[in-house]
């Protein structure tokens, strides 16, 4: 094969893969990206979403909202002060799930009650989901726990 | 007084490596001999300075010197040896210091250990390893301290983040680093190569160890890093397609497909500017993950602290070193002559296909990890691409890397025969399609475990047709070991390095087959997980130096035998206040049995999250298994020193032209 020839099939080639990993990469991008939202952006726009879209939704435990129906399933409420978001889930939560706590939940919103199938608890006061963190900031209510540690 | 000493060394060795940068690099321009000899002893002298800075930091940990900030805010009196020791890189300061330590060790190697290489590829590529010492040493001088003072120095630490407290954290950052930072090398000689502008299949010779090197640490880094989230997040996970994790994924996947185009142009002379190409882009990748894992741009447990003032120089440094280079390829690389023709089925044929696809797929996983950062500086939206989307490109397109393997290692340079090559893989595919029926058959649930589990016995088996096939024809025994012995030992590490991508993959199918339970149990109720029976017999406290476990004793019992015990506990670290559930995790088989303990409840029971895995174990033998393919590889003739020089005596006269 002259060199041309060599250098047309590699381009060819090159060209196939590349078209279908840019095809793969569009089509997973429809269902494989989850939105962030706190929960006054999820009542605001509930209506545009695509039904069962799956979401991430973030905020603080709210206070007294969380009922253990039996081991595993559990519901509790997400707020950002204004909104808040009935959350179920099954399973084991996270150790450092607290109320008054950040948290994130990944799940699907079905009747107005969020189905969670994941959910991030803060670690420490330095290790938090960075969506949690973003949004305590916005809402004034973040606590970086340095002034806690400075009584040292 | 040792503190000072190591910030001390620190600078200097920032002195040093400007001047290491800058003498061999005039000197291999004007051809003065006498200045690119700098390079050998400032190399060694640059180590030997930053691992002294090294030490004395070390130092401040084990001796628990609170005036050290660093050491105050990380570590704690009563923490146990091993973490004051491996807690010096458990933070940004230090993990920024071992960096640079591993960086300087590269290069002192290469100054130590190149004695076949002409000086002034030597030279040039020490002082192209040095600039980057240089931008990295200031780095840490400039943003990251780790040697700042703290008056009056407080009583004890605030101690290291639990979730560091573990063995892992002694392993995976060194290896990772060793992978990372040993692309640095490859880095500097494509650097080197361009500013000589001559580039030839010597060259590659000299790359093959570094690359080999790199690539086997980060393969390493990568599989501990990965067992360590498995038996540490306590959900049995093993990947998460985290940006960070990506990050390390990314230039292994860059790394590997640089091995392989290094091999082409080492035999053939061919694919030199794409060889090029993939060197700088593996490192800028390893950049670009220090970048990501260390700006504070994503937030895990591998960042530590969030300073814009870092972010925005590790990414001035990024910016030079990647713009830097890509514009040196821009002007040198079209001077470069094109090798060696090769039919497109031909082992160059295969190489280059292993090379597109392993770029196209690390485009994918970069595409992943970066669009959202990028949604997000530019609308402010928030998105996170996760698992369904990698499985979804990723996937794909490593499925015909599998397939094509064993071919390739089949086909002959130049012209290769695909029928011939069918023919002799027909027994390895039958072994395959089998294996997807039988396991079908036993296991049922999806169709895909039982796919990618045949996909897996194919390249297991496929990988060693070839080595079989120059074993074939011995009489007997002896003379079959003797053959086997005299082989190339490159060749057994490609079926090696082959067949443990297969026992990874057949690792990764099985999670399909994998069962899980969340249940509540009372002590001495059995609880069913895959073919065992799990007893939590006992609840117990028991006191550790820093922290204290809540036990629960657990036997696993199979047909009413005990087969195995294991104690997987809550852990309270009490500076910290803190819980981490610590994973009981027994291996039988290759499969495991993976139990964590949530609260106990006050009638008694404890909720329990149960895991049978089977095969799980080989994911990360496979890994080890592709180590030491890759180890094996290193080790072959043609690359020792000696040899290397004699090869290289032969390709003077010829590259001179």
């Amino acid at each position: 094969m002259t060199r041309k020839g060599r250098r047309l099939t590699l381009i060819a080639a090159a060209l196939a893969v590349i078209g279908v990993a840019i095809g793969l990469a569009l089509f997973a991008f429809r269902d494989g990206v989850v939105f962030f939202v706190t929960p006054s952006e999820l009542a605001a726009k509930t209506a545009e979403m695509r039904p069962n879209a799956r979401m991430r939704i973030g905020g603080l435990v709210l206070p007294g909202s969380v009922q253990k129906a039996d081991e595993r399933h559990v519901s509790f409420a997400i707020t950002d002060n204004q909104t808040e978001v009935k959350v179920t889930y099954t399973g084991l939560l996270p150790d450092l799930f607290r109320e008054g706590q950040g948290v994130v939940a990944e799940g699907q919103l079905i009747n107005g009650v969020f189905r969670a199938d994941s959910v991030l608890a803060k670690h420490d006061e330095k290790y938090m989901p960075r969506e949690v963190a973003d949004s305590l900031k916005q809402q004034g209510v973040w606590n970086d726990g340095s002034g806690k540690q400075e009584k040292k | 007084m040792i503190v000072e000493i190591g910030h001390y060394a620190l600078v200097l060795a920032l002195a040093l490596a400007i001047v290491q940068g800058l003498a061999p690099l005039v000197g291999a321009i004007r051809h003065d001999g006498a200045l690119m000899a700098m390079a050998q002893p400032a190399a060694v002298m640059q180590f030997l300075l930053i691992g002294m800075s090294f030490a004395a930091l070390a130092y401040a940990y084990v001796t628990s010197d609170f005036s050290v900030v660093n050491v105050f805010e990380n570590s704690h009196s009563l923490k146990p040896m091993i973490y004051k020791i491996s807690g010096v890189w458990g933070n940004h300061e230090g993990s920024m210091l071992l960096w640079v330590l591993i960086l300087a060790l590269f290069g002192a190697t290469v100054a130590l250990f190149s004695r076949g290489m002409p000086d002034d590829l030597r030279a040039l590529v020490l002082s192209v390893q040095s600039w980057i010492a240089a931008a990295f040493l200031l780095f840490v001088l400039l943003t990251s301290n780790p040697f700042a003072r703290l008056n009056p120095a407080p009583l004890d630490g605030r101690d290291l983040n639990p979730l560091l407290q573990d063995p892992g954290l002694a392993i995976h950052p060194p290896l990772l680093y060793i992978g990372y930072v040993g692309l640095s090398i490859t880095f500097s000689f494509a650097a080197a190569a361009l500013i000589s502008g001559r580039i030839d299949a010597a060259w590659a010779r000299y790359i093959r160890p570094w690359t080999l090197g790199a690539w086997v640490f980060l393969t390493l880094g990568i599989a501990m890093g990965s067992y360590w989230a498995y038996y540490t997040l306590g959900w049995g996970g093993f990947w998460f397609w985290d940006p960070v994790e990506n990050a390390s994924l990314m230039p292994w996947l860059a790394a590997t497909a640089l091995l392989h185009s290094a091999a082409v142009m080492e035999k053939r002379d061919a694919l030199k500017i794409w060889t090029i190409f993939l060197a700088i882009l593996a490192f800028s990748l390893s950049l670009l993950g220090t970048f990501l894992v260390r700006s504070g741009v994503l937030t895990s447990v591998h960042s530590f602290a969030t300073d814009p003032q870092r972010g925005v120089f590790i990414l001035a440094i990024l910016v030079f070193f990647i713009g830097g280079s890509l514009a040196l390829f821009a002007l040198r690389a079209s001077a470069l002559k094109p090798g060696g023709i090769f039919a497109p089925v031909s082992r160059e044929g295969a190489l280059v296909l292993n090379n597109l696809l392993l770029t196209t797929s690390c485009a994918t996983v970069f595409i992943g990890t970066l669009y959202p950062l990028a949604l997000e500086a530019v609308t402010g939206e928030k998105i996170s691409v996760g698992a369904p989307f990698f499985n979804l490109t990723f996937g794909p397109l490593f499925i015909p890397i599998i397939l094509a393997m064993p071919f390739g290692q089949m086909l002959a340079w130049k012209r290769g025969d695909l029928l011939g090559a069918a023919q002799r893989l027909v027994l390895a595919c039958a072994l395959g399609l089998a294996g997807m029926v039988v396991l079908y058959a036993l296991r049922g649930g999806s169709v895909v475990p039982a796919i990618l589990a045949g996909l897996a016995v194919y390249l297991t088996v496929g990988s060693f047709v070839e080595v079989y096939g120059r074993l074939r024809n011995a009489q007997n025994a002896s003379s079959f070991f003797a053959r086997a012995k005299g082989l190339p030992r490159s060749a057994w590490g490609t079926a090696i390095a082959h067949a443990g991508v297969g026992l990874t993959l057949f690792g990764l199918a099985a999670t399909g087959w994998g069962v899980e339970r969340i249940v509540s149990a009372k002590i001495n109720e059995p609880v069913l997980v895959g073919p065992y029976e799990v007893v939590v017999t006992d609840i117990a406290p028991r006191d550790g130096s820093n922290y204290k476990d809540l036990v629960a004793h657990t036997q696993i019992r199979e047909g009413g035998r005990v087969v195995a015990e294991m104690d997987p506990s809550r852990r309270s670290f009490t500076t910290r206040t803190m819980v981490r559930t610590e994973a009981g995790i027994v291996t039988l088989g290759l499969g495991q049995v993976y139990m964590n303990i949530a609260d106990v409840r006050i009638d008694g029971a404890i909720d329990l999250r149960l895991y049978w895995k089977p095969y799980v174990a080989l994911i990360w033998l496979g890994a080890l298994v592709m180590s030491l393919g890759g180890l094996l590889s290193m080790s072959d003739r043609r690359l020792r020193i000696g040899i290397a020089k004699r090869a290289a005596a032969r390709m003077q006269p010829a590259a001179a032209e």
